[in-house]
């Protein structure tokens, strides 16, 4: 039997309602038991200064394996995920090809299982080849392991086809995450449309794209009593779109990126493609609206979307340059640094949008300290200031507009299934 | 060199930039520094037509991602009158077709000893992101519909040489603004040396928020007309445009195309700009393009002087 003893640690679990200091006891991978003395344990870990939290949680992130390995595998990307403090993740199925049915699901198991990284959860396709035509196997891919569906990348456009996924869902109580983008508003876009886009001369991607599609899905999972989660919300109306509808119980959720609460189109003045997202940066006020939304509640998950593109892809003219960040080993340092250091929001609360609220979107027995779970564990280190380095990223690609940046909080020691898999270097 | 070009060559002292990517950033000292070297280009070379060899030995490249005509030839005049050795490229018959990058593809340019890289793409911010990635200097010609600053500056210097001023003049600015990028290099140019700028045009290609940038908006020409000191007319650019802005160019033309008896209800000495190339009956008409109050070929003129102007300020400043 093994047993690890962390000592002195702030323990923060959102699921528990739990914010103490205690020793926290792993037994054979599991939580076994709180208040217990050091006591000849295999190992003790000391946690004096620092937050212990059930392991994060990002459920929005692109491994790009199989078929874009030259931007990340699977098993770079789940380095990355453990040196960012994340035990688990959820992948997106816009890979090539596709993860649309059950072979492809347990490829990406199985290749998660051989990294032995982070746990790896699979969203699966809603579409056949994610052609937006008809639906998947959602039955079959749900035996496979699959947690959700979505057609990342693009959104699920045939309000029919969509309509049948919340129905057909319903089923496996399975949520369908979209991606929120009326295509003809956004056609060659590279930007937010807006005074900087207008000043620029760059096509610009109106927040009313957003909106449009975020209502509709709204709509209709109200109609069917369907599960929407709508992904990456960026918009000051989209975030007001969701707070009325969860006024009504509509069963909506909503996650944001790191990058949407902490900038803005005026990054594009630089017209550096590492501030090219979809969706894109938009205004100071979006900025503010979605800061409002994690206070109220209204957005339930903060995640990543973890977009790797090789060096040679961004490094090209900024209407071909491809849509996208890295964010996995950022995004702890922003929440502190953005949300917690700046007031917005306290650790239990910027914790609970990393671990149990995800959990409960996709279904997973994760994100929770209580006696009897997993041992994923993510001792964060709040005060410690660092500077981003992407040469020094696990990731295999280095598309983040934070470099350089001095972030508060990161990830220290990192534990899956009662095994330490991450330690921060030292200094 | 003649004296007038000596003079200029005393004023450089205030130009230390390498690049010239736009006129947003140029300061007021800036602008009137190569609107005067640009003056005395032009007395110096007997209105552009003589040599001079200010800038022997060195090597201009124009890369010209996108069609253009006069500039380029108005480009590489320049470099020539001055004494400059210049390389054309354009995207038709290059390696870009292999699929090389434009990076690549100016890199290797450079590395033939070129001193000037002089850029036209259809993608704003590309120049910026040459002026990052190579060692030699950059010359905006048009990205896209963000800024054309030697256009901007053409255009101003011949307002200023046939008005005599910028400070307190009204000038409109018709047509397209949406997707000109004149528009832009003017309206930042004009503005900082004090003068009232109004775009105008459907509402479809003149947004709201040009008021955010102290311009003002106005949709209707017949209104503004009697105010303006001076019109830069626009060319409809439809090979920009993803999606119709206007329901037809019979219409457009009914609003907003310049013709005699719009010109009844100007100004007596109103100047009339075009920067070219003119879609003859759309934005004016040809009665108006070849009147007495159109300065449309002072201004290709100009645009040699001003573009001898800025290389010699950007090569004195390497």
């Amino acid at each position: 039997m093994s047993r690890t003893l962390i000592a002195g640690g702030r323990v923060i679990d959102p699921s528990q309602k739990l914010d103490r200091v205690t020793n926290l006891l792993i037994e054979d991978g599991r939580i076994a038991a709180y208040d217990v003395a050091p006591n000849g344990q295999d190992l003790t870990i000391d946690a004096r200064g620092k937050i212990v939290a059930p392991g994060l949680i990002d459920m929005h992130v692109h491994l790009r394996e199989p078929g874009r390995e030259e931007d990340e595998t699977i098993k770079t990307g789940t380095a990355a995920a453990l040196a960012g403090g994340f035990t688990s993740i959820a992948c997106m199925p816009n890979t090539e090809p596709p993860i649309d049915t059950q072979a492809q699901v347990e490829f990406v198991q199985h290749q998660a299982a051989l990294a032995g990284h982070c746990n790896v959860y699979v969203v699966a396709c809603v579409s056949k080849n994610r052609e937006g035509k008809e639906l998947a196997e959602l039955g079959q891919l749900v035996q496979a392991g699959a947690v959700a569906f979505t057609d990342d990348g693009s959104p699920v456009y045939d309000a029919e086809l969509m309509r049948r996924a919340f129905e057909y869902a319903l089923m496996f109580d399975k949520p369908i995450l979209n991606h929120a983008e009326v295509r003809e508003l956004t056609s060659g876009g590279v930007m937010h449309e807006g005074l900087v886009s207008l000043l620029l001369g760059l096509s610009g991607m109106p927040a009313a794209a957003e909106d449009a599609m975020v209502s509709r899905d709204i709509v209709l999972a109200e109609a069917t009593g369907g599960r929407i989660h709508i992904m990456h919300i960026s918009s000051g109306g989209s975030v007001e779109v969701v707070r009325r509808a969860k006024r009504r119980a509509v069963r909506v959720t909503t996650e944001v990126c790191p990058h949407h609460f902490t900038l803005n189109d005026e990054c594009l003045r630089s017209f550096d493609s590492n501030f090219k997202m979809s969706p894109p940066l938009r205004s100071a006020s979006d900025v503010e609206a979605c800061i409002a939304g994690l206070v109220d509640g209204t957005i339930d998950v903060i995640c990543t979307d973890h977009a790797p593109h090789a060096l040679e892809k961004k490094m090209q003219e900024l209407d071909q340059a491809p849509f996208g960040i890295v964010g996995l080993e950022t995004a702890l340092g922003l929440v502190g640094t953005r949300l917690v250091q700046a007031g917005h929001l306290t650790w239990p609360q910027a914790l609970e949008k990393m671990t149990i609220n995800p959990a409960r979107v996709l279904g997973i027995d994760k994100g929770t300290l209580a006696v009897g779970a997993d041992a994923d564990i993510t001792i964060i280190d709040p005060d410690r200031r660092w500077t981003v380095d992407t040469s020094r990223f696990a990731s295999k690609s280095s598309n983040s507009p934070f470099a350089g940046w001095v972030l508060t909080g990161r990830a220290d020691t990192v534990i899956v299934g009662g095994k330490v898999k991450h330690q921060a270097e030292r200094g | 060199m003649s004296t007038e070009v000596g003079e200029a060559s005393t004023m450089s002292a205030a130009w230390t930039r390498r690049h010239l990517l736009g006129l947003e950033d140029l300061s007021a000292e800036e602008l009137i520094l190569i609107l005067d070297t640009a003056a005395s280009f032009k007395e110096a070379t007997g209105g552009c037509k003589k040599k001079l060899p200010s800038l022997t030995g060195r090597t201009c490249a124009n890369l010209f991602f996108e069609p253009s005509t006069r500039t380029r030839t108005s480009f590489s005049l320049a470099a020539r009158r001055l004494g400059a050795d210049t390389v054309d490229f354009s995207s038709s018959g290059s390696s870009l077709s292999k699929g090389e990058t434009f990076i690549d593809t100016a890199k290797n340019i450079e590395a033939m000893g070129v001193d000037v890289v002089v850029v036209r793409h259809r993608t704003p911010g590309t120049p910026h992101l040459l002026a990052q990635n190579l060692a030699c200097s950059v010359i905006n010609a048009g990205d896209g519909p963000h800024e054309h600053p030697t256009q901007g500056l053409l255009d101003i210097m011949t307002v200023r040489e046939q008005l005599g001023r910028i400070d307190g003049l009204t000038v409109a600015l018709v047509g397209d603004i949406a997707h000109s990028r004149t528009a832009r290099s003017n309206i930042w140019g004009l503005k900082k040396l004090g003068a009232h700028v109004i775009v105008c045009g459907p509402s479809t290609l003149v947004s709201p928020l040009w008021r955010e940038v102290g311009v003002e908006v106005s949709h209707n020409l017949d209104a503004i007309l009697p105010r303006c000191d001076v019109l830069n007319l626009l060319r409809i650019q439809f090979e920009r445009q993803t999606t119709r802005p206007f329901p037809s160019v019979r219409e457009y033309a009914h609003l907003y195309a310049m013709n005699r008896e719009r010109l009844a209800k100007a100004k007596e000495d109103i100047l009339i700009l075009a920067p070219g190339p003119i879609n003859r009956g759309v934005e004016l008409t040809p009665e108006v393009a070849d009147g007495p109050h159109s300065v449309i070929l002072e201004q290709v003129t100009n645009g040699l002087a001003v573009r001898m102007a800025v290389l010699w300020l950007i090569c004195g400043a390497l």
